[in-house]
């Protein structure tokens, strides 16, 4: 548990480090994760204690977003002056982009099989 | 002799400690309600845990910079959570590979296709410049959709909650959708999943199986990369 999750932050710190020194358009955690996967693609696959451990975090994954949501609480004047366009966008727009992209990967997946 | 009570809510509320314990404590009755009402995907517990955490913030008069001195301890493990991913990509990673065609070409058309109409419905429904920017990054992940919101004139905080309620949607929509368009393949399911609705819709796929946990996850960070290449290059044009 302990040095899985010291691997972890590791990763993020050098993914953060290369991309401020590069000044790639990425965030760090990003950078952090390709790190961590060409790493285990080195080391073929990840011991049982980083799967455990990763396992045990991705599990709750969902909370990690409640502090940030919680913000709505600042912007309530600005979302309730423009809440029809903020609702009717975030709504169609998810529908739109996950129709598009099943219909266009299965149509690929569907021509080269 | 008991301090007044008052007295322990003034140290309380000075402290992280309370911060993060509410969060917790919303995020588990809300989770807990998700596993009662047989996962149901409206029941999401990222949308009750706010609803929750949002009234009681509203009902005791506390800030919100207040809350979020205790509650960015969890706030902090996004990241360690996002390098995480790299363990279910590994174990998918032949899957990955012989479906590099469709993969490269649904990535494409679903990030310009979020972007876009996000915009597009939001200025036809009369939202503002700082309201369409802060939308156009809304399906990519919190920390990089925050990041590009600053970059392209929109208000990063406003971002941040636009991602969370997009990834909430299409938690809730996602199965539906798949079902009323014919697609079954968990691989595709959980990669649209992910253009989607990032690390939320990532966390939905995760909860039906590993193989559309992973899929998602190579979504949404191939889609943070792709949106935060892309989307600073033509947002001038498309945001007006």
């Amino acid at each position: 548990m302990l040095s899985a999750l010291s691997l972890l932050l590791v990763c993020q710190l050098c993914g953060e480090v290369v991309v401020r020194w590069l000044a790639l358009p990425v965030p760090g955690p990003v950078a952090g994760m390709l790190l961590l996967f060409l790493l285990l693609l080195l080391r073929e696959g990840p011991g049982e204690e980083l799967r455990t451990t990763s396992q045990n975090l991705l599990k709750h994954l969902s909370l990690l977003f409640v502090p940030a949501g919680t913000g709505i609480v600042v912007h309530l004047g600005r979302i309730g002056e423009q809440w029809l366009a903020l609702l009717l966008s975030l709504l169609l727009s998810t529908v739109l982009t996950l129709l598009i992209t099943a219909w266009v990967m299965q149509w690929c997946a569907g021509r080269k099989a | 002799m008991t301090p007044p009570i008052g007295e322990i809510w003034v140290y309380l509320s000075a402290s992280p400690l309370l911060g993060l314990t509410v969060t917790l404590l919303a995020y588990q009755t809300a989770h807990w309600l998700y596993v009662r009402s047989g996962q149901r995907p409206l029941a999401n517990p990222v949308l009750i845990a706010v609803a929750m955490l949002a009234t009681l913030l509203w009902l005791t008069g506390t800030a919100y910079e207040t809350y979020f001195a205790g509650a960015q301890f969890v706030h902090f493990l996004l990241g360690p959570a996002t390098v995480a991913l790299a363990v279910p990509l590994y174990t998918q990673f032949k899957r990955v590979r012989s479906m590099l065609l469709p993969i490269s070409a649904g990535l494409l058309a679903g990030s310009l296709t979020a972007i876009i109409s996000a915009v597009l419905i939001a200025r036809l429904f009369g939202a503002d410049l700082a309201t369409q920017a802060s939308l156009a990054p809304k399906s990519v992940t919190t920390p990089i959709a925050m990041g590009i919101a600053e970059q392209i004139g929109g208000l990063p905080s406003l971002t941040a909650v636009l991602v969370i309620f997009t990834g909430v949607l299409g938690a809730i929509v996602g199965g539906r959708i798949f079902r009323l368009a014919g697609v079954s393949d968990p691989a595709i399911c959980g990669f649209s999943l992910g253009v989607a609705s990032h690390g939320i819709g990532t966390a939905r796929a995760f909860q039906q199986d590993e193989q559309r946990g992973a899929f998602a996850a190579l979504a949404m960070g191939l889609n943070g990369l792709l949106t935060a290449l892309l989307l600073p290059v033509f947002a001038g044009w498309l945001i007006q």
